[in-house]
């Protein structure tokens, strides 16, 4: 148990990652492309549907990480989303008439606002008021589908999205150029915020500090740490990654907005984040993996190579997530103070 | 009854009954800043729910399936446990009574629809038990678990009655062949129906009744029997109950057991009832309203009906509410939202009114203390 437990794990890990690239690289480049199942595995599209897949659960999952590493549970995740691709469409229509690139870029400047205002609200209600945070996350998620079905404008209609941008060089690549260095913007603004929240929670002052909030609050309220102003700040900062997340939907993936269009998604997030154990890289990796299994849910409807009814296919991304909550959660561990109101020595209503 | 009690009962309406006035003062607010006219939205709202005998059968036919998610939401609370799993354990309770309606032909009456229902209850116990086992033995948030299972419970009820597919699937095992391309199941057989109080044209069905009579049931297992002790216990301080002898473990399956019964039934009531039959888009939405049920009558079965009645007037008013303003029905949803928020924040509403804290009671529920605990 313990320590080696955990090597032998990482090894596992690692063997099928590697494995699972030599046989994108293989099916790709050589004849073995030629088999259909292999295809529908590995193939260049699966991989570029898993990428498409997976950056609003990754978003979504940095959300989770950046709320909870202080000790907010965020279950609104699904309703920030939402309220962001909303914000997302109704910006982008209104400005239909601009420049395609600056009604885009308002378009996501808008909904990162609605998020952070959603997060903001989560914060209000967990803190100030001292809602139930599972509570107040459902609040958010129920508001968020009333309001954007109220205001829906069904006539409505976003012209065009985010396309993609090539990087020169990099995107002639065989394989890893296609699938990794020729995509619309937010994909890769996805990719750098993983690394950038990684450094930030662990190798400054204001990770550290924001760690400490989650871990030991009182601890932390000890050596001068305003616990409540970092849940604020952490909280608001979440809620604009998932109102990104909503507005990649909209402004890259889709170009529409759909009724319930995140479908769940905040809900996966959560579960790639603990899936991830809390760290950026690791709920990256889950993320990615929940994003493959709904890759292989299209791949495999489209190449008509079952005869498995499509229910039990579009089945898979949950049960995954299911064995992954309930195979992983005993060797997880969640920031220690989570869900918990923090109240200042002798504190006041 | 003395005044004192009264008072008690006073104290513990009061902050509800602020709190859906003021949820409905800030859905009027909403409409009236996006150019609706909330009196004409309202007055809609309370003739759709109340204004005439067809109305009022509306109503009380919503009310029926809050009350049971309502309760599915509300024993779970009780444990300390959040099932947010209303909807698909509502769908798998449907799926089971329907499979059961539409077969056994020439059956009594009698045995035929205590089968279809009590299929009905054991499917919903089953995706019940599933989160309850899986937080019990390895930890699993049961939050992250139900809301899983909805979307598999509804995609495997999707599938029992697919119409078949252009690729050589075959078709669900429950699907009317006579239906055509149109993916549903037959009717269920007379004798696996609930009888009608009202029939034509009100649509009000002996599962109403049978909502309440659970709901005093439930009343009585919570407060009156060891096993509603037990999840009370668990729910207050899980460490304690251990401590005092409660098996924990069994207790949390047990209560979730129950949860997912209470919501198969709902659906179970819901389809023999009234649909008759299943089709896909028969959701488990009730099973969401559940949780502001619940809330809303601050887990108390009893508060339950009562707020079950409120939503479900909501609920059957909006509709009417669209069709007479033209104000989307959709605002309902965002009152709830208020309602629910309101309820579980009462130092807002407390903040509002001035109200002081009644000193003898300790207000906060937590439910949240991480995952996987």
């Amino acid at each position: 148990m313990g320590k080696r437990r955990t090597r032998v794990t990482s090894y596992v890990i690692g063997g099928l990652v590697l494995g699972f690239l030599v046989m994108a690289l293989l099916v790709n480049t050589t004849a073995l492309g030629e088999n259909t199942w292999l295809r529908v595995f590995f193939g260049v599209s699966a991989l570029n549907f898993t990428l498409r897949a997976s950056v609003p659960l990754i978003l979504g999952a940095m959300s989770g990480i950046l709320c909870e590493r202080t000790g907010i549970v965020n279950i609104g995740i699904e309703g920030m989303m939402l309220a962001g691709a909303f914000a997302a469409f109704v910006a982008k229509t209104s400005t239909n008439s601009w420049p395609l690139m600056s009604s885009l870029l308002f378009g996501v400047a808008v909904a990162l606002a609605v998020g952070g205002a959603m997060g903001w609200l989560h914060a209000v209600f967990s803190i100030r008021y001292r809602m139930d945070q599972i509570i107040s996350g459902t609040v958010l998620i129920i508001l968020a589908a009333g309001l954007s079905s109220y205001l829906f404008d069904r006539n409505a209609v976003a012209e065009g999205k985010f396309g993609a941008i090539p990087i020169p060089g990099l995107a002639q690549i065989p394989v890893l150029g296609e699938v990794l260095f020729s995509n619309p913007p937010l994909t890769y603004t996805t990719l750098i915020l993983v690394v950038v929240i990684h450094i930030l929670l662990f190798y400054t002052k204001w990770g550290l500090r924001s760690r400490a909030c989650g871990e030991h609050p009182r601890a932390a309220d000890t050596v001068g740490i305003n616990v409540n102003r970092f849940r604020y700040m952490n909280t608001i900062l979440g809620g604009m990654l998932a109102g990104l997340a909503g507005g990649f939907l909209v402004l890259e993936a889709v170009g529409q907005f759909q009724e319930g269009m995140t479908a769940g998604r905040g809900f996966i997030s959560l579960a790639a984040m603990i899936f991830g154990n809390w760290m950026p890289f690791g709920a990256m990796g889950a993320a990615m993996l929940f994003g493959y299994t709904q890759a292989l849910q299209n791949e495999l409807l489209l190449a008509g190579v079952t005869t498995v009814p499509r229910q039990f296919v579009s089945m898979i991304p949950y049960l995954v997530t299911i064995i992954a909550v309930s195979g992983f959660v005993g060797r997880v561990r969640a920031p220690a103070a989570e869900g918990k109101v923090y109240e200042t020595e002798g504190g006041s209503e | 009854m003395n005044v004192s009690s009264l008072r008690r009962i006073g104290q513990m309406l009061l902050i509800p009954i602020l709190a859906v006035f003021t949820a409905l003062v800030v859905g009027a607010v909403v409409m009236w800043i996006f150019g609706d006219d909330p009196l004409a939205a309202y007055r809609g709202l309370w003739n759709g729910a109340f204004g005439n005998a067809r109305n009022w059968s509306e109503t009380i036919r919503k009310t029926t399936p809050l009350i049971l998610t309502g309760l599915s939401v509300a024993v779970a609370f009780k444990a300390g446990l959040f099932n947010i799993g209303a909807s698909g354990q509502f769908i798998i309770g449907t799926v089971c009574a329907v499979a059961v309606g539409v077969n056994f032909e020439g059956l009594p009456t009698f045995i035929h629809l205590s089968l279809a229902m009590l299929a009905g209850i054991a499917g919903g116990m089953f995706w019940g038990f599933i989160p309850g086992a899986l937080k019990v033995f390895t930890g699993a948030h049961e939050v992250i678990v139900t809301i899983m299972l909805n979307y598999i419970a509804s995609l495997f009820a999707g599938w029992t009655v697919y119409a078949g597919g252009t690729q050589g699937q075959t078709p669900g095992p429950l699907w009317d062949p006579t239906a055509g391309p149109i993916s549903e199941t037959a009717d269920v057989f007379i004798s696996a129906r609930l009888p009608w109080i009202f029939g034509d044209p009100y649509r009000v069905h002996w599962g109403v009744v049978l909502a309440l009579l659970v709901a005093l049931l439930m009343w009585w297992i919570i407060f009156k029997t060891t096993l509603g002790f037990a999840t009370r216990t668990v729910g207050a301080n899980s460490k304690a109950a251990r401590y005092a002898g409660i098996n924990v473990n069994w207790t949390i399956i047990l209560t979730m057991m129950m949860a997912g019964g209470l919501a198969g039934l709902a659906g179970t009531i819901e389809t023999l009832g009234l649909n008759h039959k299943f089709a896909p888009e028969f959701t488990g939405g009730v099973g969401f309203d559940g949780i502001t049920v619940a809330l809303l009558g601050q887990t108390n079965p009893i508060g339950v009906v009562l707020s079950a009645f409120l939503l479900g007037a909501l609920d059957a008013g909006g509709s009417g509410m669209q069709f007479d303003s033209g104000v989307p029905a959709d605002i309902i949803q965002v009152i709830q939202a208020l309602v629910l928020a309101f309820v579980a924040a009462p130092t807002i509403i407390r903040q509002i009114y001035r109200i002081r804290k009644p000193s003898d009671q300790i207000e906060s529920t937590v439910f949240s203390s991480g995952w996987g605990r």
